[in-house]
């Protein structure tokens, strides 16, 4: 049974609180639900009041992460879908949104939003990922898989191939690059290669079956699968077309990578693979017997191959069971029956993916990167200690 | 023709319909190919020159999109101090946002090895026509795009003095500020980590940065 310390507190909080105000109510006749006719229909459904996920607001409130902890399957509530924003969630009015597609084109075109919806359409499961997902260097333990990497979700979305937008406005060969403009008040701009437009990017007006959220770049944004969140430029408003890139502020003084060789990396697209074990995590504490480890894993570069799992502290590995369907650039359920016999213990996964990467150790991130290039792109193997007493905590290691 | 002759024949037709279909149907679809997909769709409409020009904001590293006007640091530093030191600080060293203003010794470049080395546009921005392409379009937040050209070039031109790129009295416009040498370009380069539709799958485990 899978109900985390803060869950348990939160409903506890809630029952009080219901308590206070039912004071002028009549009192629940029975609490047996057999002896009590139920609700009627609604409109619009809810959770049941016992769950309570939450995102958490990150300081400066330009994030908030997904509760890892609190989710089963793969597919990322569209409420509990991570945020990043540079400048707040604007208010846009879906009736007035246009798109504008311009450079180096035949025909410059404004497209509103019933315009891109009337394209042939496309939906497909993704996760997306901030490529600062990594909360794992604050030097607390008593930190949650939601606050080691809550800013990675994912949904299906549905929209209309950015290729055939593109072979819409003709689009001349020698443009290699495109800008995406945002239309919120930081008017967000990130330059993407073309080919990526032919490859696999989506402009998105669906997320899990209904409109996108606000936070998420209602009423459409641009969709580049397995690359960071940053360049998935969201309430988008323009396109142009451009044989250089445009070397704005986020690709050049931000979501940069300084290396160990004295370079600095540019235009670093690629999520790399990843897993994390979301259960058992803090603030769970575990009782002996039958546990089944899980977590999530997902690679930019498509499908999850393989995911492994330790025990032991990284002495000895053993291949996770993978929850099928396995989606390309999704997340991917892994799952590890372990007989806790009680004892300390250390619990790792690693992630392998199709093309054959493997999810690195911090020792090696630090080798290729040096200590001090740790904004972005950190994707390491983490862990969980398990107590004697059967608190969990997350393994810390030094970073710096 | 009577009524009824009419029904008669709507009857006989519509029983042959529906013999011919129970027929032929089945066979039809399987036979049946999608429509291939047009060169357009003729979905949208054609972008006016003044509906571009409304948005077409953003400044290549080239200049390109420069608008007319000019400034200097002269001009630039009430509004610095008005504007942007709230965030910025003083001197823009002092934040509490991000450190704007400072170069390290001999131009090192230290970011990998040192988290807490600053990031400024003296230290490790890679062009100077960034500056200004974001300060117009995003500053200051509180009135995001409120800047006019001439006051985002004194700006400018403001923060090249502190940052010792530019003489103290030097003019920044379309044609001075994207010759403006920036000490950290040299260090950028494109990432090269594989691309996953041309890379073949290898048979070891592969570590990559």
């Amino acid at each position: 049974m899978k109900v985390s310390r803060r869950a348990l507190l939160a409903g506890a909080a809630g029952a009080v609180a219901l308590g206070k105000t039912a004071v002028t109510q009549a009192p629940p006749a029975t609490s047996d639900p057999t002896k009590v006719r139920g609700k009627p229909s609604r409109a619009l459904g809810q959770r049941a009041p016992a769950e309570k996920p939450q995102r958490q607001v990150r300081p400066g409130a330009s994030s908030s992460g997904t509760p890892h902890q609190d989710l089963y399957g793969t597919i990322t509530p569209s409420d509990l879908h991570f945020e990043r924003h540079h400048a707040g969630v604007p208010e846009i009015d879906p009736k007035s949104y246009t798109l504008l597609i311009h450079g180096m084109v035949e025909r410059p075109m404004m497209f509103t939003l019933a315009d891109l919806k009337r394209f042939p359409a496309v939906s497909r499961v993704h996760f997306l990922e901030c490529s600062g997902n990594f909360g794992g260097r604050a030097g607390s333990a008593d930190i949650t898989p939601q606050q080691v990497a809550g800013l990675t979700s994912t949904s299906e979305w549905t929209g209309v191939a950015l290729a055939t937008l593109f072979r819409e406005v003709g689009v001349r060969p020698q443009a290699k690059w495109f800008l995406a403009e945002g239309q919120d008040a930081a008017l967000l701009t990130r330059s993407i290669p073309v080919s990526k437009a032919y490859d696999d990017a989506l402009i998105a007006y669906g997320q899990n079956g209904e409109a996108i959220r606000p936070e998420q770049g209602y009423p459409a944004r641009l969709f580049l699968p397995g690359w960071e969140g940053n360049a998935s430029v969201k309430w988008l408003r323009r396109i142009e077309l451009s044989d250089r890139p445009f070397m704005t502020r986020e690709e050049t003084s931000k979501y940069t990578d300084p290396m160990a060789d004295g370079s600095a990396r540019m235009f670093s697209f690629l999520m790399d693979a990843r897993s994390l074990i979301t259960y058992p995590a803090y603030p769970v504490t575990l009782t002996r017997g039958w546990v089944e480890i899980n977590g999530i894993a997902w690679s930019g570069s498509g499908k999850i191959q393989r995911v492994d799992v330790s025990t032991d502290g990284g002495a000895t590995w053993a291949h996770a069971r993978l929850q099928e369907p396995v989606l390309s650039k999704a997340h991917t359920r892994f799952r590890h029956l372990w007989n806790w016999a009680g004892g300390e213990a250390v619990i790792m996964s690693r992630a392998v993916d199709e093309t054959g990467y493997m999810q690195p150790a911090r020792t090696e991130l630090i080798a290729m990167r040096g200590a001090g290039s740790v904004g972005y792109h950190l994707n390491p193997i983490t862990g969980w200690l398990i107590r004697s007493d059967g608190t969990v905590v997350f393994r810390q290691e030094q970073w710096t | 023709m009577t009524r009824q002759r009419i029904h008669t024949l709507i009857g006989i037709g519509t029983i042959l319909g529906i013999v011919l279909a129970g027929d032929r149907g089945p066979r039809r679809l399987a036979a049946q190919t999608p429509p291939k997909q047009p060169s357009t769709f003729g979905i949208g409409r054609p972008a006016a020159p003044a509906e571009i020009a409304a948005l077409d904001i953003d400044i290549g590293p080239d200049g390109a999109g420069l608008p007319p006007g000019r400034g200097t640091s002269a001009d630039g530093a009430p509004i610095y101090a008005a504007r942007c030191a709230g965030c910025h600080g003083k001197t823009g060293k002092e934040g509490p946002n991000d450190v704007l203003v400072g170069r390290l010794p001999g131009d090192a470049f230290p970011f990998a090895r040192d988290a807490r080395a600053p990031k400024t546009i003296g230290s490790y921005w890679p062009y100077a026509t960034t500056a200004f392409d974001y300060i117009r379009r995003a500053m200051p937040p509180d009135a995001p795009g409120s800047l006019k050209d001439d006051e985002v070039y004194g700006l400018v031109a403001y923060l090249l003095v502190l940052n010792d790129l530019i003489p103290a009295d030097a003019v920044i416009d379309a044609a001075s500020l994207p010759k403006v040498k920036m000490p950290a370009r040299d260090h950028f380069v494109p990432d090269t980590r594989g691309q996953p539709k041309t890379r073949p799958p290898s048979p070891a485990p592969r570590r990559r940065p």
